[in-house]
């Protein structure tokens, strides 16, 4: 068993779910979003907002696809490339993998039925109803599929002996201690994702091809569920903060740069390293990160040198965290200046350097999934399940692992560009002011026609 | 009944569900390709766009189902099927990848493209034929196992007949209930051109489906007598099999009743399939492992049951409204909605 296949095993499934986790988050994200528009248009009247229920809906399902397709490739690859951790941890984590099957069963027949019926119910209320099963399905896809990433941390609801589980019980391993703080953190970083690209996408197009009403309404709808879900998402993060200084301190002090155990610990923002552990350039806010991990400025934070050398995760994930917190925070102030330019009536909420930074929220938005992600996997090693099984123990022992990483990585590129290149034929040839009076046309059609019956 | 024998017939049903669905799918794929080839796409690629739309991720959705509750009931499988099938499965994983990304790409035009169509059409002859590898697999004799180390016997498994005639078998009975379903679709929309055409193609793929299933019979006494006795035993299912085989044929031959047709297809695959599956018991891979000696925790299998039936609860409903809303509405059928 060479060191290099467990290596080209982790870059394999690292890419996989990192070009995954874009799709997922939309999956996740953006089905809530639709349902919004669908009802603000039920309930105004505003074939504006039912416009972009649609138009979100035709994008969306591209992106459906590359999730599925990706999906099903790390569903496999957790056995064609982990076969001794699934060998183990299936007696346990294929209880929420079974449900989360379900859900996204679930999910896709409603969405199949959603996309085809947009004419075919009387009552509108009817069409918008069929939304609740979609985002409840990808919601809940993204819960069980969250709680195996919470059980690869802490392990829970076994006995271990001779190397194999006793007394499993797999409820209990779902429910373990970095579920709640874990699920809680998906979800509304995957919600406020899904808006921060909408209103990316709105403020994008104002700038190109100037401010319209459809545009306004869109960017207003979704700055709003920014707002909501920006406040909501860093009280999730805090949350994560202190379930990891109570439940996996290494984590934790590996991603601030916290050594030594002391109590009154200082926050390090950025900076970096030194020889051994010496820190520099970083700004300090004194006694923050007790704060931070206990809600009390002078707590005990365990530091890194309490673990075994070969125990203690990679120190790079401290930029991981800081960049992910930052971009966090970064999206919720553009929301709130929004919010204040819209309110402030001398400001122009449409002017153009706030358009651009809306803009730009929508990629940073996804980089911050992407760092929070490699920060919780990074944050685990060299652990594949805490304490009882390394990264290495469960790899393939196949050398052809290598080779796939190349046969993967062309894949995703090719899926990366088609995918790009349909969504921008399929909006940029047909903006929404065209489909709006296309639409409007066919309705005054119909209506003159039902005239000229009666 | 213990949790190992309602887990592998509840997979086996499933399975077998996939083979339903995933066959029509990937032979429609298929057909696809070769209408636009002899230039009778016009007649024909609507028809198939307006059923596979809606249902394409259901399909994919039993598969991962059956596999992941593979995993489930059966830890062990993981292991030993991961390991030796590293490379064939990613394969299958790419060709999955191309043909999901398809649907969600051809209604955005680029449906006319030639080049994807074929990648459409060829992955859904290469699925089949690289998926029926694990059953050739669990037969024994290709997956080597040395001390810690699983691994897949590549020479054995393509020098030897049966894994072949197991992957004509997978992508001529793929092509065959897919003409069939088609042909029954076609009726049901009143598409008197469709309906000839896909007639044809069923009459013309019901031979070789039926010679090929005996010749990967008798290869398989030659490879794994037990496997091939305990069939032996079974001897009604699969006489059934071909009964129901013999109906489908007279139905369609006779140009009537396309629908009973289809159902009598169906059947037709459910005796051999469970006739098969029977046969294999107790091994999912033989001589490594059984049903009863690789089955999971009876907590976690009782759980699994448990979730299993409330899944279904919720998923059966909302089937019957699909195919309520998509296959026997006749106005959206015919195109009207």
């Amino acid at each position: 068993m060479g060191v290099d296949t467990v290596l080209w095993s982790k870059l394999v499934t690292g890419m996989t779910l990192g070009f995954h986790m874009i799709f997922a988050t939309i999956g996740v994200g953006i089905p809530l979003m639709i349902a919004i528009a669908e009802l603000c248009g039920i309930r105004k009247q505003d074939a504006h907002y039912t416009l972009m229920a649609k138009r979100w809906a035709r994008g969306f399902v591209i992106s459906v696809a590359v999730g599925v397709v990706t999906g099903t490739a790390i569903s496999l690859q957790l056995a064609l490339v982990w076969p001794n951790f699934m060998k183990l941890a299936g007696n346990v984590i294929a209880l929420p993998l079974f449900m989360e099957v379900f859900a996204f069963f679930f999910e896709a027949i409603f969405l199949g039925i959603y996309l085809y019926t947009w004419d075919r119910f009387k009552n509108p209320y009817i069409h918008w109803l069929l939304t609740i099963p979609i985002v409840a399905g990808a919601g809940m896809s993204a819960v069980f599929i969250t709680t195996v990433n919470g059980f690869m941390n802490q392990p829970g609801g076994f006995e271990m002996q001779d190397g194999q589980f006793t007394a499993v019980n797999p409820v209990q391993a779902m429910l373990n201690t970095a579920t709640f703080s874990k699920v809680f953190h998906v979800l509304s970083s995957a919600y406020l994702t899904g808006a921060a690209l909408l209103a990316g996408i709105a403020a994008f197009t104002m700038l190109r091809k100037g401010v319209t009403g459809y545009h306004k309404k869109a960017l207003k709808l979704m700055m709003t569920v920014v707002l909501l879900f920006g406040a909501l998402n860093t009280l999730a993060g805090d949350e994560s903060a202190k379930f990891l200084a109570e439940h996996q301190p290494e984590k934790l002090a590996a991603g601030e740069w916290h050594f030594e155990t002391q109590s009154g610990a200082d926050l390090i923002l950025l900076g970096w390293l030194h020889a051994e552990q010496k820190i520099e350039g970083a700004l300090h806010l004194p006694k923050m990160l007790s704060f931070l991990a206990f809600g009390n400025f002078n707590a005990t934070v365990t530091g890194l040198n309490e673990f075994p050398p070969d125990e203690r995760p990679p120190l790079i994930i401290h930029y991981f965290f800081d960049l992910m917190a930052g971009i966090g925070f970064a999206l919720l102030g553009i929301s709130v200046l929004y919010f204040l330019f819209a309110f402030w009536k001398k400001r122009n909420e449409h002017n153009k350097w706030l358009l651009r930074l809306i803009a730009a929220g929508a990629p940073l938005a996804f980089l911050g999934v992407e760092l929070g992600w490699f920060f919780a996997e990074l944050g685990r090693q060299p652990w594949i399940l805490r304490g009882y099984m390394r990264v290495e123990e469960a790899a393939t022992t196949s050398p052809s692992v290598r080779l796939l990483f190349f046969l993967f990585l062309l894949l995703y590129v090719v899926l990366g560009a088609v995918s790009v290149l349909v969504l921008r034929r399929l909006f940029n040839h047909n903006p929404a002011e065209t489909e709006m009076e296309k639409w409007a046309r066919r309705a005054d059609e119909k209506r003159t026609g039902e005239g000229a019956h009666t | 009944m213990s949790y190992d024998l309602i887990g592998i017939s509840v997979l086996w049903l499933f399975l077998y569900g996939y083979l339903i669905v995933a066959s029509i799918d990937y032979g429609a794929g298929f057909f696809a390709f070769y209408a636009r080839l002899t230039k009778q796409d016009p007649l024909i690629n609507r028809l198939i766009s307006r059923y596979l739309s809606p249902v394409w991720e259901i399909t994919n959705v039993f598969f991962v189902f059956f596999y992941i509750g593979m995993i489930g009931f059966f830890p062990d499988t993981a292991y030993y099927y991961g390991s030796a099938l590293l490379v064939p499965g990613s394969i299958a994983i790419v060709l999955l990848a191309v043909r999901g990304s398809f649907y969600a790409f051809e209604n955005y035009g680029s449906k006319n493209n030639i080049v994807y169509l074929f990648l459409y059409g060829a992955s859904g002859l290469l699925i089949p034929a690289s998926l029926s590898v694990a059953l050739a697999l669990s037969e024994g004799g290709f997956i080597l196992k040395q001390e810690q180390t699983v691994s897949l016997d590549y020479r054995a498994l393509l020098t030897n007949p049966l894994s072949w005639s197991i992957v004509g078998l997978a992508i001529a009975s793929v092509l065959f209930i897919s003409a069939c379903f088609l042909a029954f679709y076609a009726s049901r929309a009143e598409d008197r051109a469709a309906l000839k055409l896909m007639r044809t193609y069923a009459l013309f793929w019901s031979t070789p489906t039926i010679i090929i299933a005996l010749t990967a019979f008798i290869y398989l006494g030659q490879h794994n007598e037990r496997h091939y006795q305990n069939m032996m035993d079974l001897w009604w299912l699969l006489a059934l099999s071909v009964a129901f085989f013999m109906m489908a044929m007279w139905l369609l031959y006779r140009g009537r009743r396309y629908g009973l047709a289809f159902v009598c297809v169906m059947l037709q695959f459910l005796c051999a399939f469970f006739a098969y599956g029977i046969g294999q018991y107790p091994y999912i891979l033989d001589p490594y492992i059984t049903i009863q000696g690789g089955v999971t925790s009876s907590a976690m299998g009782f759980a699994l049951v448990v979730v299993f039936f409330g899944g279904m609860c919720l998923l059966i409903p909302s089937l019957i409204l699909v195919f309520k809303l998509f296959l026997f509405d006749a106005d959206y059928v015919k195109g009207k909605k």
